[in-house]
């Protein structure tokens, strides 16, 4: 297990020195909310690079800034001093070029399943075949098949992301960011949807940003955790999964490996609260 | 906030379990007009109990005929002069509609600028609220001045009474829009022209309904209060003559069509929303079945 401490200083890293072939590259970030209260330092001395094809989970205490994290990376969000970079090019405004799943599953009630996902190909201006194709394959491969036509109240809450996910997918973004999709989903629909994620990740190859709460999903589907300290947000320590690709949900999570990441992240967790 | 997402997660857990149970496939416009039908039975018979009950009374002989008549004398007159009742009914119908439908184009489209322009909004607020503060009654005179003696007055007093709710429902219903929604659009590249057709104006057309429910009404009463003020013509005038008259038979013939005008628009504006919008009706369906 290797881990590295990121944020107390400003040159770039020598050993990756290379700018270009990262997928994300975020430069001593910080972000600051101006309310009318008070002001907020959401994060702080944030680091980090991403190379492509990675999947890389967030976890971090509520408030931290993980959902800033990504608002920053998807250009929804400016930051208040530092850089962020996808595929080598600064990010100005939103961007066309990712998948961004939220923590609620964001559907228009008035659309089947179906046109809810085939909303990202009308907003795109995608030709209509190719899209219908893309939506059919990504239906059958989340198993929504059957109900592609039932409108989002007539959808459990898993089939609900799972329809958000296929929306995410549809333009086959290089990198697809998620906000603890599976936060409202019970126990065994989070496994489920956690070996399909892991899955369609090896299927399509896409760089992957999850933020999570649950410190066994972190670990399970991702090759590094970020763990982010509590508020002002900073990475606390990135933590590398060392498992094997091909990972059985049971037989993974007895792995010693597993056992040691899951409890090294908890250590940095409950210390970060323990000290706040 | 942890209060908040945990009535977020609640909230999932329930629609997931409703979700599991009644998959239920939707086909085009025809259940949900059966559901419409069966939904609004109830209320005729109402209406039916409270004629029964009027008629009772009056053939008891509890009231005095030149105070309520009863409702065999009140369909009598409006038998016997049905080709007046037509003409008027028409005209206050013509008023009503095409004052409706000018007040859900003003109404929307500066609801619309409204909700993108806060300078719009700030400075036309006050002057909305004015307008509709002011008793309509008070200001019917000036129009009749300022436009004659036609429709165009009537018209304009129905535009007014009715245009207040569409605005308000309207900007409610385009600010009610998620605010990942906007940002979930903006990540899928698309423009504010997209944004809006796809995303923000369907989302806002609950609420766009449930004004219209009301403005419907409204536009009735605005159309007769213009009539009250001048006219030769229209529901108003029927009853403004038979009041003086003392003649109530015609009197009540006279309400009863307006009120049934105003039930008539309001059931088309509820059946086109039923058509308009069918998600809402399977959603009210689902609430129904889960308050059994
Ligand atoms: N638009 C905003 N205006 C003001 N403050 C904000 C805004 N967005 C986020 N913040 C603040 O920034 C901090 C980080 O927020 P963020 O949503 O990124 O947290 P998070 O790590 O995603 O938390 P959670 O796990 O609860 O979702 C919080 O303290 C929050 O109050
Ligand atoms: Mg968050």
């Amino acid at each position: 297990m290797t881990s590295m401490t990121v944020g107390n200083t400003t040159t770039p890293r020598p050993a990756d020195g290379t700018a270009t072939g990262a997928a994300v590259e975020i430069d001593d970030v910080a972000v600051r909310f101006h309310t009318r209260k008070k002001d907020v330092t959401a994060l702080t001395d944030v680091s980090l690079r991403i190379e492509p094809g990675e999947f890389v989970s967030i976890v971090g205490a509520s408030g931290c800034g993980k959902s800033t994290l990504l608002k920053l990376v998807s250009g929804l969000l400016r930051p208040s001093s530092g850089r962020v970079r996808l595929h080598g090019e600064d990010v100005r405004g939103p961007r066309r070029d990712i998948g961004y799943v939220f923590q609620r599953a964001a559907l228009l009630d008035w659309r089947s399943a179906r046109r809810n996902i085939l909303l990202q190909a009308e907003m795109r201006r995608m030709p209509k075949g190719e899209a219908r194709a893309r939506a059919d394959e990504l239906i059958a491969m989340t198993g929504l098949s059957g109900f592609d036509d039932a409108y989002p109240n007539e959808l459990s809450g898993g089939m609900q992301q799972r329809v958000a996910l296929c929306r995410a997918l549809l333009h086959r973004p290089p990198v697809l960011l998620m906000d603890e999709p599976f936060g409202a989903l019970d126990a065994l629909t989070r496994e489920q949807m956690n070996v399909e994620l892991r899955r369609i990740w090896r299927e399509t190859g896409t760089t992957v940003l999850l933020v999570t709460h649950s410190i066994a999903e972190a670990v399970y589907l991702a090759n590094r955790v970020v763990v982010m300290t509590p508020r002002p947000g900073t990475v606390a320590e990135l933590i590398d999964v060392d498992l094997p690709t091909e990972r059985d949900y049971g037989r993974t999570m007895a792995e010693p490996s597993f056992a040691r990441a899951t409890g090294r992240i908890r250590e940095l967790l409950g210390a970060a609260t323990t000290s706040e | 906030m942890a209060a908040q997402s945990s009535t977020d997660l609640l909230e999932r857990a329930d629609a997931a379990g409703g979700g599991a149970v009644t998959v239920r496939r939707r086909t085009g416009v025809g259940p949900g007009v059966a559901r419409f039908v069966r939904g609004t039975w109830r209320p005729f018979a109402v209406l039916v109990a409270i004629f029964v009950a009027w008629w009772a009374v009056t053939a008891a002989n509890l009231i005095r005929p030149y105070l309520v008549p009863s409702p065999g004398a009140t369909l009598d007159v409006i038998l016997a002069q049905s080709s007046y009742f037509a003409h008027n009914t028409w005209i206050t119908t013509y008023e009503t509609v095409l004052g409706f439908l000018i007040a859900i184009a003003v109404g929307v489209i500066s609801a619309v600028v409204m909700v993108y322009s806060p300078t719009v909004e700030k400075s036309l607020y006050p002057l909305l609220l004015f307008a509709q503060v002011i008793p309509k009654i008070a200001i019917a005179p000036l129009f009749i001045v300022w436009l004659g003696f036609g429709l165009t007055p009537k018209i304009v007093v129905a535009v007014l009474m009715a245009f207040f709710p569409i605005v308000i429902s309207t900007v409610t219903g385009l600010k009610s829009i998620d605010p990942e929604m906007l940002q979930l659009s903006a990540t899928m590249g698309a423009g504010p022209g997209q944004t809006f057709w796809k995303i923000r104006f369907p989302a806002s057309l609950p609420h766009l309904f449930a004004g219209l429910k009301v403005a419907a009404t409204m536009a009735v009463t605005g159309a007769v209060v213009g009539e009250f003020v001048g006219a030769n013509e229209g529901l108003g005038y029927v009853i403004l003559q038979a009041n003086g008259n003392l003649d109530t038979p015609m009197l009540f013939a006279g309400l009863l069509i307006m009120s049934l005008l105003g039930v008539v628009l309001f059931v088309i504006v509820e059946l086109i929303e039923y058509v308009v919008l069918p998600w809402q009706a399977s959603r009210r369906a689902d609430a129904a079945t889960t308050s059994l």
